[in-house]
C-alpha cells in the first residue's frame, strides 16, 4: 500500500498544527462559530446531536494493521470505545471533545492518516473497489489511480471551494463494487476495444440525495496518461457553471441534467483541449512510483485448492455457510479474500469496538500481509488470506462476534447513523436495520432469499444509499413522527438503477411486516435461480405494490 | 431579518457545550442563568418574559463562546420534568436510542423521564 513521502508527511503535520491553532483561537474567543465552522469542517469535525463527530479519511478504503490499531487506540482514549465505518469507507468517531481533536489528529498523522477533506465543498475521500488488486474480474488495480487522484485533489487550490461536495470513485473490474454510477465522477478502467490499450470510461453526474441520478458517460475512452487533465477540465466546467445560488441544485448532476450530457461533454472537451495537458498530467515516473506501492505481494506458490480448507468445510456446516457468503475467490491460486461482516444480527451496522478493531489488525498481521479494506457496505475485508488459514481466522472472528455469515444477504444492511447521532437526520435508521435483521435472522431463510440488499437512510441526503438498494428505506418526519418510505428496484452495481417508491410512508413498527410481504411476493413468484432484483425487473412493481398496500398503515 | 418564530410555551433552552459538544440546558431563575448538563435542572419558560430571558441568554452565551447551536424547545411538563415535545429533541436530551449506555440517559436519573413517549 502507498506510504507517505516527506511531502505528504509535512503537509499533514502542518495541517494539524494549523488546526490546533484554529481550535485555540476558537476557545479563547478570537473566532466566532460562524468563522470556525468552515475551518472545522475542512478537518472533518461536525457538531452532531449529542457531541462532536470526527470523520477520518480512509483513502480508497485501504488500511494497514498499524493504522487500524491506532484507530482502536483513539476510540478507547478519546471516544467511547468504538467507531463507525461509513458508506464512503471512512471511520467516524461519535463522541470526541473539541479540545482533544488536535491530539487525535496528531495520533492519526503518526500513522499516515488525517481527516482533511472528509467534509466541506471540496473533492472528498476517493473510494474504490474493496477487492482491488485481488479480484478475479479485475482489468487493472484501481488503487494507483485513486492514489493519484488523492494527491492531485488534496488541497487543490482551484477546487477547494466548489459549489458543493464532490465524490469520485474508481473501479478496475468488470463488476462494479464501488457504485461508480452514483458518484459525481465514476471512473471505470477498461481496455480499448480495438487497441486493447488500458484507459478510463468517465461517468459524470451520478449522485443520490434529494435528486437521485445515475451518472452519464461523458467519455467512452480516456487514455490513462490524460487522466488529471481531463479531471481538471471536468472540475473547471463544474466549478465555473455549477449552481452556487441554490445548494439543492449545486451538485454536478444538476448541471449535467440541465444542459444535457452532450453539451456538458462538449464543454469539458473544449476545456480539455485548451488545457496544457503535459503541465497538468502526472509525470509517468511519478505514476510508476505510485503504482509500485501497489504491486502484488510475494505470494507463496500454492495449489488452487487447499485440502485442509476443504476438510474444514466438510466437517463444519457453520464454517461452510460462512465461506459461501463471506469468502471471495482470489486471483492468486490458494488464496482468498474474506469479508468480515460488521452486521451481527441486531447490532448497529458498521460499528466496531476498539477490541474488535485490534483483533482485525492482529488477524491482518498474522494472515493477510497486514492489509485491511473497508467496504462501502460498511464491512471490512482481509484481502490476502491463504485458504488453509480461513478456518483459523473464522474461529478467531467468531470469538469477537465478527463471524456473521451474511455478506450480501438480507441482514447485511447499509444504514446511515440516522437520528440516533446525526444532526441532519429526520428519523432513525439504525433501529429499523436492527428490527429487520432480527426479523430475518434465521440463517436458512436468509440463504433461501439469497442476494438482497436493503439500504436505509435517515434523511433525504441518502448517506445510506437507499435509492440504490434493492429495497430502499428512507426515514422522514411526517406530522411530528418518524415515517419510512419504501423504494424497490434500486441497484448499486454496473446495472445501476434508482428504486421506485412503493407507496405512502409507514410507521417504524410496520416496516418489518411490509418488507416481509415484499419478500413473500418474490419467493412466491421467482423462477429457478432468480435473484430478488432480477425478479423485480421481470415482474415489475405492481405485485409488490399490491402486497405493500395490504400491509401498510400509512403515515402519509 | 425577521426574528425566528418562537416555539409554543412552555419552553426550555438547550445548546451544545463548545468544548465537548455535550448537550446543556439553561438553568437558574430570574436573577441569573447558567448552564447545566442535567435536563431536570432546566429553567422552564412558562411565560413570554422568561422565554425572552432565555432568548437573551442564548444570544449572550453564543457570543461568549460558551456554547453552540442554542435554541428554544417547546416542552410538556410530565411529573414536573420538562420533556421536549419533538422526538428529535427528546433524543438529544437522552442520548442515542440504540445505546442506552451512552449519553445522559446513562448518567442522569432525571434524563430517564425523557425516554417516555
Amino acid at each position: 500500500m502507498y506510504r507517505y513521502d516527506e511531502f505528504d508527511e509535512r503537509f499533514v503535520r502542518e495541517r494539524v498544527a494549523q488546526f490546533r491553532d484554529q481550535v485555540g483561537r476558537r476557545l479563547n474567543g478570537s473566532l466566532t462559530e460562524d468563522e470556525f465552522k468552515p475551518l472545522r469542517l475542512k478537518n472533518g469535525v461536525y457538531l452532531q446531536l449529542h457531541a462532536y463527530m470526527l470523520r477520518i479519511a480512509v483513502p480508497y478504503g485501504t488500511l494497514s494493521s498499524k493504522q487500524m490499531r491506532q484507530l482502536a487506540l483513539i476510540g478507547e482514549r478519546y471516544d467511547r470505545g468504538y467507531g463507525h465505518f461509513t458508506t464512503r469507507t471512512n471511520l467516524q468517531f461519535n463522541w470526541p471533545k473539541l479540545r482533544d481533536i488536535p491530539d487525535i489528529l496528531d495520533l492519526l498523522a503518526d500513522v499516515e492518516m488525517h481527516a482533511i477533506q472528509t467534509s466541506g465543498n471540496c473533492i472528498r475521500n476517493v473510494t474504490a473497489d474493496h477487492f482491488a488488486g485481488v479480484a478475479q474480474d479485475e482489468i487493472e488495480d484501481p488503487r494507483p489511480t485513486a492514489e493519484l487522484i488523492r494527491q492531485w485533489s488534496s488541497l487543490h487550490p482551484e477546487f477547494d471551494y466548489l459549489p458543493r461536495k464532490f465524490k469520485i470513485a474508481v473501479t478496475g473490474a468488470e463488476h462494479d463494487r464501488a457504485v461508480i454510477k452514483a458518484h459525481d465522477i465514476g471512473l471505470r478502467i477498461l481496455r480499448h476495444p480495438d487497441t486493447h490499450e488500458i484507459g478510463y470510461e468517465v461517468i459524470v453526474g451520478g449522485g443520490l440525495g434529494r435528486t437521485p441520478m445515475i451518472g452519464k458517460v461523458v467519455r467512452e475512452f480516456l487514455p490513462k496518461a490524460d487522466l488529471l487533465a481531463y479531471l481538471e477540465a471536468v472540475m473547471r466546467v463544474y466549478n465555473l457553471e455549477g449552481r452556487r445560488d441554490n445548494k439543492y441544485k449545486a451538485r454536478v448532476k444538476i448541471l449535467v441534467h440541465e444542459i444535457g450530457t452532450e453539451e456538458f461533454s462538449r464543454r469539458v472537451e473544449e476545456e480539455f483541449a485548451r488545457l496544457d495537458g503535459p503541465s497538468v498530467n502526472a509525470d509517468p515516473a511519478e505514476v510508476a512510483r505510485i503504482a509500485a506501492y501497489f504491486a502484488p505481494p510475494a505470494y507463496e506458490t500454492l495449489p488452487a485448492t487447499s485440502g485442509a480448507f476443504e476438510a474444514a468445510k466438510a466437517g463444519n456446516p457453520d464454517f461452510a455457510r460462512w465461506v459461501e457468503t463471506n469468502v471471495t475467490d482470489h486471483r492468486q491460486p490458494g488464496y482468498a479474500a474474506l469479508t468480515i461482516s460488521l452486521k451481527p444480527i441486531g447490532a448497529p451496522p458498521g460499528d466496531a469496538t476498539s477490541d474488535q478493531m485490534r483483533l482485525v489488525a492482529d488477524l491482518a498481521d498474522e494472515f493477510s500481509l497486514s492489509e485491511i479494506r473497508v467496504t462501502h457496505a460498511q464491512n471490512l475485508v482481509l484481502p490476502q488470506v491463504k485458504q488453509a488459514d480461513l478456518f483459523a481466522v473464522w474461529r478467531r472472528l467468531g470469538e469477537a462476534d465478527l463471524a456473521t455469515a451474511n455478506v450480501g444477504l438480507i441482514t447485511d444492511i447499509i444504514a446511515c447513523p440516522g437520528l440516533d447521532y446525526c444532526a441532519l437526520a429526520t428519523a432513525r435508521s439504525i433501529p429499523i436495520a436492527q428490527a429487520l435483521a432480527q426479523r430475518f435472522a434465521d440463517a436458512g431463510r436468509q440463504k433461501e432469499i439469497g442476494v438482497l440488499n436493503i439500504k436505509i437512510s435517515g434523511c433525504i441526503n441518502a448517506c445510506g444509499h437507499h435509492h440504490v438498494g434493492h429495497i430502499g428505506i428512507l426515514g422522514l418526519e411526517k406530522r411530528g413522527i418518524e415515517s419510512y418510505q419504501i423504494t424497490l428496484g434500486g441497484d448499486a452495481t454496473e446495472n445501476a438503477a434508482i428504486g421506485e417508491i412503493l407507496g405512502p410512508g409507514l410507521a417504524a413498527e410496520d416496516v418489518p411486516d411490509a418488507i416481509e410481504r415484499i419478500v413473500s411476493v418474490y419467493l412466491a413468484q421467482r423462477q429457478q435461480g432468480e435473484s430478488f432484483i432480477d425478479n423485480v425487473r421481470r415482474i415489475g412493481l405492481a405485485p409488490f405494490k399490491a402486497a405493500f398496500q395490504e400491509a401498510s398503515h400509512a403515515v402519509a | 431579518m425577521a426574528a425566528a418564530k418562537r416555539p409554543a410555551l412552555p419552553v426550555i433552552l438547550l445548546a451544545n457545550d463548545l468544548l465537548d459538544g455535550d448537550v446543556v440546558f439553561a438553568a437558574g431563575d430570574a436573577n441569573g442563568l447558567n448552564w447545566s448538563r442535567d435536563p431536570g435542572a432546566a429553567l422552564i419558560g412558562h411565560d413570554d418574559a422568561t422565554a425572552d430571558q432565555l432568548d437573551a441568554f442564548a444570544a449572550a452565551e453564543l457570543g461568549n463562546q460558551q456554547v453552540v447551536d442554542a435554541y428554544l424547545v417547546d416542552v410538556a411538563i410530565e411529573d414536573g420534568v420538562p420533556v421536549p415535545r419533538h422526538y428529535r429533541e427528546r433524543m438529544k436530551t437522552t442520548g442515542p436510542s440504540i445505546r442506552r449506555d451512552l449519553g445522559k440517559q446513562a448518567e442522569l436519573p432525571l434524563a430517564q423521564a425523557f425516554l417516555r413517549a
